[in-house]
């Protein structure tokens, strides 16, 4: 008997220590699924350029995510992209001409997009779109504008 | 010769007394006939002990009656229900009435003597706790190792790790009971205690027992009746004084143990001389 | 010419049965598990701590090192483009997706699987396995079941244990000994690291736990009954599922990408 109960503490502990290592795993170790509200509305955007925005980026105000992204598609008819993404319901006071835009974290991170509070008093509600929008900077746009003006400049 | 004929005809007849029937068994390793033609039958309540030279295939022939293998042809019958028609479930009822001690007793290592014995209950009923104990004590006692319960395996002798075992083929309370080489490395006591046990279960429990041995001195005294396996077939069958009295020359040469006789002290070889001389490697 | 090909035609053969088989072993196992689930989980339990509680040692301590030296390596490398702060992301996507199921399958085949399969190649040997079967319990059932079930449950956490102790040693040796800011090295890593990772790591450790337990079950199974046929299958149980391992990793990670 004093056998099986040491197998049984053994066991229980090892498999506890496992849960815990894998809890640490998932939460200490991700950042992307910090946003987890069951309640959401969803409001659509349409950027000329998302550089590489998937869903399930974050989607922030102030540096605080209120929101994911949930799909990135190509709109045939307008020729730009459409992002659609959920908020917070309990985030229901955003005015209704707040601004889009995408951003890196930091130089090389990946994607999200920031939302800017316009004034107006109607605010974003589900199916809503916001309507100014600021696309992606692609790095390699950038650094050829830069060529350009830098050789541009020479020639003068 | 006669009597063979008369167990022949016994066995036709299928009278109930006849608990095992093998009928023109042929069993093959790869290319190697181990039996052919052979029949054999075990009257219920006697002791019956199949002897043979040893690489005749005794163990085998354990091994099919219980179905532990599949013969290519022949029939084996156990109480009128022939065997190898049975699915999965069927041969494990059918196997609840056999107990079987092997070679080496084969004790499962990671319980210790008590939880080897209870293994059968455990796994077959759900006799409460106390109960099992009970029965388990029981039996142990009857092979006289009611003191050894708190063992390991590893801790006992050949003789008694095959007391052991014997006492967990006999948990179930089973009609027929298969020993397989209970002898073999025991020294003179331990093999009077298996030999008198083994009488003992038979005439006191009413089973059927099954020995198989090349101890002829020792299944003299216990068995019924026996049976000498050589070349895959039945070569003699009676009981030990007929088999003592025997004139053929293999019976004799094995009951006797003769070195040489039909079952040839050689292997076969090329012809000696020729073969130091080495003419053969040219 | 003949001989060749006719050599060469057996051996395709024999090797196309004997996998043949191997997929007919594991239908079994997994036919019998869910009545050994309900009626005895007491046996996979001690199963899970034979092959589980047991390797935790040699887990902990392998991991410490894996981790440490990613934790040198990964800085080394990274200060020569002083991006000495992503050292975090680099060890734990290494560990997470790739070395964490690697290694601890690696070692998992060298400790419980070697011990699997000779205990049940012993078993076999002494006619235990064959005791069983006159008892009318099916040994598939009793002893193999567990056996494999306890393996392939202990691995994910084995894993998940692995991963985290590599993380803490590399945390130990980029933070303390070389002074990486301990707030990037975290920060980039939860940047970098996304659910789709751990969740690749957590299939592959699944995967890994059923080709390792199921070869070692199998190896001793099949094991000549002889001293010598169970050390053959011990080592068998090493090989292959090192090889099984290695190859399943890639073509996993070729598919998940």
């Amino acid at each position: 008997m004093q056998q099986t109960r040491s197998v049984e503490i053994g066991t229980g502990l090892f498999v506890l220590l496992g849960m815990s290592a894998l809890f640490f795993l998932t939460t200490q170790t991700t950042g992307g699924d910090t946003f987890s509200a069951s309640d959401t509305f969803q409001v659509e955007a349409r950027f000329e350029n998302v550089g590489s925005l998937k869903s399930r980026a974050p989607v922030s105000m102030s540096g605080v995510t209120i929101g994911r992204v949930t799909s990135v598609a190509f709109d045939p008819d307008t020729l730009d992209a459409k992002v659609t993404f959920v908020i917070d319901a309990k985030y229901n006071k955003i005015p209704d001409d707040s601004d889009a835009s995408i951003l890196t974290s930091g130089l090389l991170g990946s994607q999200y997009i920031g939302l800017q509070a316009g004034g107006s008093d109607t605010y974003l509600e589900d199916g809503s779109e916001v309507y100014f929008t600021q696309s992606a900077i692609v790095l390699e746009n950038l650094i050829g504008k830069f060529l350009v003006s830098s050789s541009s400049g020479d020639d003068e | 010769m006669l009597r063979r004929r008369e167990n022949w005809l016994k066995a036709l007849d299928g009278s109930s007394e006849n608990l095992i029937e093998i009928r023109d068994l042929m069993y093959s390793r790869g290319s190697r006939v181990i039996f052919k033609d052979m029949n054999l039958t075990i009257k219920r309540g006697e002791v019956t002990a199949l002897m043979g030279p040893s690489g005749t295939g005794k163990t085998t022939l354990l091994r099919l009656i219980t179905r532990q293998l599949v013969p290519q042809h022949g029939v084996i019958c156990v109480d009128g229900v022939d065997i190898s028609s049975l699915n999965q479930a069927g041969l494990y009822e059918m196997r609840k009435r056999f107990g079987m001690l092997f070679q080496n007793g084969a004790l499962l290592t990671d319980y210790n003597v008590f939880e080897n014995v209870a293994f059968p209950l455990r796994e077959h009923t759900s006799l409460s706790n106390r109960l099992i104990r009970h029965v388990v004590l029981t039996k142990l006692h009857a092979v006289g190792l009611r003191g050894a319960a708190d063992m390991w395996p590893s801790q006992l002798s050949g003789g008694m790790a095959r007391r052991v075992a014997l006492a967990r083929a006999m948990v179930m309370d089973p009609e027929i009971l298969i020993y397989d080489e209970p002898f073999v490395g025991l020294d003179p006591i331990s093999m009077g205690v298996i030999v008198r046990l083994v009488r003992r279960m038979n005439d006191a429990l009413g089973i059927t027992s099954i020995i198989v041995s090349h101890d002829v001195a020792e299944v003299s005294t216990v068995a019924d009746c026996s049976y000498l396996i050589s070349d895959g077939k039945v070569a003699a069958s009676g009981s030990p004084d007929e088999l003592h009295a025997a004139n053929s020359e293999l019976v004799r040469q094995f009951m006797h143990g003769m070195a040489d006789g039909p079952v040839a002290f050689h292997f076969e070889a090329p012809d000696y001389a020729e073969q130091l001389l080495g003419r053969d490697a040219e | 010419m003949n001989a060749l090909i006719r050599d060469i035609y057996n051996s395709t053969h024999e090797f196309v049965r004997t996998f043949g088989a191997f997929q007919l072993f594991f239908l079994r196992l997994i036919r019998h598990s869910p009545r050994m689930i309900v009626r005895r989980p007491g046996l996979i339990v001690k199963q899970i701590y034979n092959a589980g509680a047991l390797s935790m040692v040699i887990i902990m301590v392998c991991g410490l090192f894996v981790g440490g030296v990613l934790g040198l390596q990964g800085y080394a490398n990274l200060s020569r483009f002083n991006a000495e702060d992503s050292v975090g992301t680099v060890v734990a996507l290494a560990l997470i997706k790739e070395l964490g199921p690697v290694i601890t399958a690696l070692l998992f085949a060298g400790r419980a699987g070697t011990a699997l399969s000779s205990e049940i190649g012993l078993m076999k040997a002494t006619d235990q396995l064959a005791a069983m079967e006159m008892m009318a319990v099916n040994p598939v059932r009793r002893v193999l079941v567990p056996r494999f079930l306890g393996g392939v449950i202990a691995m994910p956490f084995l894993v998940a244990v692995f991963t985290c102790i590599g993380l803490f040693g590399a945390h130990l040796v980029s933070i303390d000994l070389l002074s990486v800011d301990v707030g990037a090295f975290w920060q980039q890593m939860q940047l970098s690291v996304s659910m789709d990772d751990i969740r690749e790591g957590i299939i592959k450790s699944f995967v890994f736990g059923v080709v390792a337990s199921l070869l070692a079950v199998w190896e001793g199974y099949n094991a000549m009954p002889t001293a010598e046929g169970v050390g053959r299958a011990t080592t068998r149980t090493v090989v292959i599922s090192a090889i099984a391992v290695l190859i399943l990793d890639f073509m996993i990670t070729a598919v998940m990408l």
